[in-house]
């Protein structure tokens, strides 16, 4: 075996996925000023406004499809009489629409991260890597769709869903498993875990605090007692 | 019955100057810092005017408040709690930074640095934000003042609604007044309610506003969500800031620094008591006219046996009951009524009320030429049109603004006649219902304004939320951090759990 790829399939994930959870837990214990949005809105609105929508509509639909796509166990989609053909047809088709609307608002938020006056000034350099970066690996993604299409058999997407799960539950031949998967899918698997490995460093931790549970807050209002305050109990 | 105190505001603006003296004090404390140089926690609008950011007071723009949903059920005007979520990649509701002003500064060293004596040297403006030179300075924290800018962009102004005010334009008939304005530090803040983080806060104790800064992850919904456009987005730090009503100095028993430096001694500040049981009921009312009365309701008289009985079982302590009952807030919003709340008809319940202004009358009234009633120049004969007041302070209503308004006048007069002609004329009281003792009062606090009269600030009792003993030594020598031990439940490298919690007293708090 390729000493190259063991590292890649074998050890990185591990890596990545090591300091993705410690670096996040790192930067939220002692550095929880720092863990926000960085919304540039106030400054740029004029393009953030579609460009915005489209890219997290697009991106969330993309992690939440991946996320479903290559965990779900085999036995569970079959069971829904869901083949592997029909499945792959599904990811390939969501997959495509969203991917579709998270590279049209990532062109716009790249845009006006190079283009506007104060976006720019404002701007960390890490900000527009991570964008790019992010660009760069749905790019990646969207290539690889057209082996998708002519190979609809499934079998591809199930060896990754393999891998994703074998990740999950400390399979050791991680790395051969992935020999008969075409190169571009192996590009898009490391960028992929690399993100993991870069969130702890940029804004994207903002994702992890997404304000899901809002929704169950009771009630409106927030009534803190100094006294939970000075004790951290709130 | 649950009664809560606050430190509640009455701004006298009878006597405001628009010296802006609160802004820059407030300003040179509190946003003097990257990120929020376009920020005043505390400005002074000139009135009429459409105000600092633009227009803020006219919410079919900015959706700021709350209204009245299905059921007559009270909901943030930016929507519920889906809708809310739904803006968060794009909030259609916030305010630009060109609704506020693009922070501008000079280069003063370049007059210095000149070598050429051939040419006046002469320096512009350049942005804060991107640095660049700018070519024309089109708007600033106070574009407005004392009546600049031509009538027709000040009349957008909406508290001319309701109002024929093409007359107002012209030269004779125009009125200016100055609004001083900062946090509201609402009994119903919208803020609060909007934050998808739950980092807004309300202080039991003392009722302070303050937005968590380690909990704060900038969705920007609380700057939406705030009808007085208090709260302002910091760009450096992605967070929300807003005015902290100087809370370090209110704990220690000293007042706000805008109102300590205000040089008009046009600021009170005071203890309110209020039934916290109520403010739904009050905020829900179903007509936005009686937001006011509603919430004149809320408080609780503290000179009431029932209500210190109250007030001692939910934990209030006996200084703070003490300075409820010297509070000079309550007397001129409860007793007398001479002070009203900014826009009731946003529902937030705020806390930092208004005296209305009189308006050059009296020399006129006087020459003959204005109508006087009982030896009290006719109300509706002032330069600032009553309704435009109400339309600030009682959601238009004018009857308590002219009741106020009347107070204010028959001090004046019965004071004239006592001082220059040493006659106590009651008969100028009649149409106000006030005894000779209380405009005596009236009296001393607004036109003498002591400093202990206006500011009756009860200190925090921090010893009940904490055992100051624990505190020694906490601020040490650290590896970057100062003085936390971790925010995370685990606290990845502090030091747990080292500090036991000991609990002396038992008189505050549930």
């Amino acid at each position: 075996m390729n000493w190259v790829e063991y590292f890649l399939f074998q050890i990185y994930p591990y890596f990545c996925l090591g300091i993705f959870v410690i670096g996040c837990w790192a930067r939220f214990d002692r550095s929880q000023f720092s863990w926000r949005a960085e919304s540039s809105e106030f400054l740029e609105r004029r393009t953030l406004k579609w460009a915005s929508n489209c890219f997290h509509v697009g991106v969330l639909g993309l992690m939440m499809g991946h996320a479903a796509g290559l965990l779900t166990p085999p036995q569970l989609t079959e069971a829904l009489g869901l083949s592997a053909h029909a499945h792959q047809l599904l990811a390939v088709g969501a997959g495509s629409i969203f991917a579709f609307f998270a590279a049209i608002g990532g062109g716009g938020l790249i845009y006006r991260r190079l283009f506007n006056a104060r976006v720019k000034a404002t701007g960390r350099p890490t900000d527009l890597f991570i964008l790019v970066f992010v660009y760069t690996q749905l790019w990646l993604g969207i290539l690889g769709l057209p082996h998708s299409m002519m190979h609809s058999d499934g079998s591809t997407m199930e060896i990754l869903g393999q891998w994703c799960r074998g990740v999950l539950i400390f399979r050791p031949d991680l790395a051969n498993l992935l020999k008969p998967i075409p190169w571009i899918y192996k590009l898009h698997l490391v960028t992929g875990m690399t993100l993991f490995l870069l969130t702890p460093f940029t804004r994207l931790v903002h994702v992890i605090s997404a304000p899901i549970w809002y929704i169950f807050r009771p009630g409106w209002q927030i009534v803190r007692q100094n006294r939970h305050v000075a004790n951290d109990e709130t | 019955m649950k009664i809560r105190a606050q430190i509640g505001k009455v701004l006298n603006l009878d006597k405001c100057i628009g010296c802006h003296t609160c802004s820059v004090t407030c300003k040179q404390v509190w946003t003097n810092r990257d990120g929020v140089e376009y920020a005043w926690f505390n400005n002074v609008e000139s009135k009429p005017g459409v105000g600092f950011p633009q227009q803020w007071e006219n919410q079919e723009l900015w959706h700021g408040g709350w209204q009245l949903g299905k059921g007559e059920s009270l909901r943030p005007k930016i929507g519920g709690k889906w809708r809310i979520l739904s803006k968060i990649f794009a909030n259609p509701n916030l305010p630009q930074l060109d609704d506020y002003y693009e922070p501008f500064d000079f280069d003063y060293a370049a007059l210095q640095n000149e070598k050429s004596e051939q040419v006046v040297t002469s320096v512009r403006p350049y942005s804060r934000i991107t640095g660049q030179v700018m070519d024309k300075i089109e708007k600033g924290p106070n574009w407005e003042e004392s009546l600049g800018t031509e009538f027709k962009q000040r009349s957008r102004d909406y508290n001319f609604r309701n109002i024929e005010k093409e007359i107002y334009g012209q030269f004779e008939n125009s009125f200016l007044m100055f609004l001083p304005r900062l946090c509201e530090h609402c009994l119903n803040p919208t803020c609060v309610a909007s934050c998808p983080s739950g980092s807004i806060y309300k202080r039991e104790e003392d009722g302070i506003v303050l937005v968590d800064q380690e909990k704060c992850r900038g969705w920007r919904m609380c700057v939406s969500g705030c009808p007085y456009k208090k709260i302002y987005y910091n760009w450096h730090t992605g967070k929300s800031e807003k005015c902290v009503f100087c809370y370090p100095r209110i704990e220690s028993g000293q007042p706000t620094v805008c109102s300590e430096t205000c040089v008009g001694r046009i600021r009170y500040l005071g203890v309110m008591l209020y039934d916290a049981d109520k403010i739904e009921t009050a905020a829900a009312t179903k007509n936005p006219e009686d937001a006011y009365q509603e919430q004149l309701d809320l408080f609780l008289n503290p000179h009431d046996p029932a209500v210190i009985e109250q007030a001692r079982r939910d934990g209030i302590s006996e200084a703070w009951i003490e300075a409820a009952q010297r509070s000079p807030v309550y007397r001129m919003i409860k007793e007398w009524k001479i002070a009203f709340p900014l826009h009731p008809e946003y529902r937030t319940l705020p806390m930092v009320w208004y005296i209305p202004p009189l308006s050059p009358i009296q020399e006129a009234a006087s020459a003959g030429s204005l109508e006087t009633l009982n030896g009290i120049p006719d109300i509706n004969s002032l330069r600032i049109p009553v309704q435009y007041l109400a339309n600030m302070l009682t959601a238009g209503d004018e009857v308590p603004v002219k009741a106020a308004l009347n107070c204010l006048l028959a001090l004046r007069a019965y004071m004239r006649r006592f001082q220059i002609e040493n006659v106590r004329d009651t008969t100028l009281l009649q149409t106000t219902g006030l005894s000779e003792q209380q405009i005596q009062d009236m009296y001393r606090l607004l036109a003498i304004a002591n400093y202990e009269d206006r500011f009756v600030v009860p200190t925090a009792h921090k010893e009940d939320a904490e055992d100051p003993y624990h505190q020694r030594g906490i601020a040490g020598f650290h590896f970057n951090q100062m003085t936390t031990s971790g925010k995370s439940r685990f606290s990845l490298w502090g030091q747990q759990g080292s500090r036991p919690e000991i609990r002396r007293h038992t008189g505050k708090g549930g």
